[in-house]
């Protein structure tokens, strides 16, 4: 079982970190691979700004990672969250699941995707192209969507 | 009781600074207590937590309610809701 968690500023090779779980992971019928971006929000945004807690924000993802890898039995997890200047088109989060059968994978990459939007401490700014940019709110939606994980049995 | 607190986005702005060492009187018990006591420091303090509920706390990188105790910690975090992902 492998499992990778990186908090970084630099961006990510999709490719290559599929190759590298896949590469090591054994048994594994099935791997997902999410990636999220920065939006240009219809032209408006030029970037965000990604600040994070070091030191908690490792340990958010490695505890997300554990919850994840035990809950869906995954033969492998690799989850990427970058902080510091992103502009729009850019990765933010990498998450890749790799599971005997797909519905595990798939499950479990949409489970850690729920987690890091509302344990994670990461905060996003706005650079719109003109004018001040402002915080991100959280969205309720996302507590939800990170509470039907509680209900929910597998 | 010495205490390092630590701030970060909207918070850590309108307090105008990203960390720093407070001695703690021994009255402040909890989260909220220390909420209440730094509410009442300054108008940036003030601003940071206007909605008190919204805020979030953590204690050396645990993520706890208002209601725990601060008897112990090392470090004391105060942020927003997170948005990452």
């Amino acid at each position: 079982m492998s499992v990778t968690t990186r908090v970084q500023a630099e961006d990510f090779d999709v490719s290559a970190e599929y190759e590298a779980l896949r590469t090591v992971t054994t048994g594994a019928g099935a791997i997902v691979s999410f990636s999220g971006l920065c939006r240009d929000e219809g032209g408006r945004l030029s970037a965000l700004e990604l600040e994070h807690y070091p030191g908690m924000a490792e340990k958010a993802l490695a505890r997300t990672a554990e919850a994840a890898t035990a809950r869906f039995g995954l033969a492998g997890l690799t989850i990427i969250h970058r902080f510091g200047k992103i502009t729009a088109g850019e990765n933010i989060v990498l998450v890749i699941a790799a599971a005997s059968h797909r519905k595990a994978a798939f499950e479990a990459a949409d489970f850690v995707m729920d987690y890091l939007k509302t344990d994670a401490p990461f905060w996003k700014k706005e650079h719109p192209k003109s004018g001040d940019g402002g915080w991100v709110a959280a969205k309720t939606s996302d507590d939800t969507a990170r509470a039907r994980w509680d209900s929910v049995t597998e | 009781m010495r205490l390092r607190l630590v701030y970060f986005a909207w918070v850590r702005e309108r307090i105008g600074k990203a960390e720093e060492e407070i001695n703690v009187p021994d009255h402040i018990k909890t989260v909220g207590d220390l909420i209440a006591h730094l509410t009442a420091l300054d108008e940036g303090y003030a601003a940071a937590f206007e909605v008190p509920q919204v805020i979030r706390a953590a204690i050396n990188e645990e993520l706890v309610e208002h209601d725990e105790p601060i008897a112990g910690a090392r470090e004391v975090a105060f942020f927003p809701p997170m948005t990452g992902g």
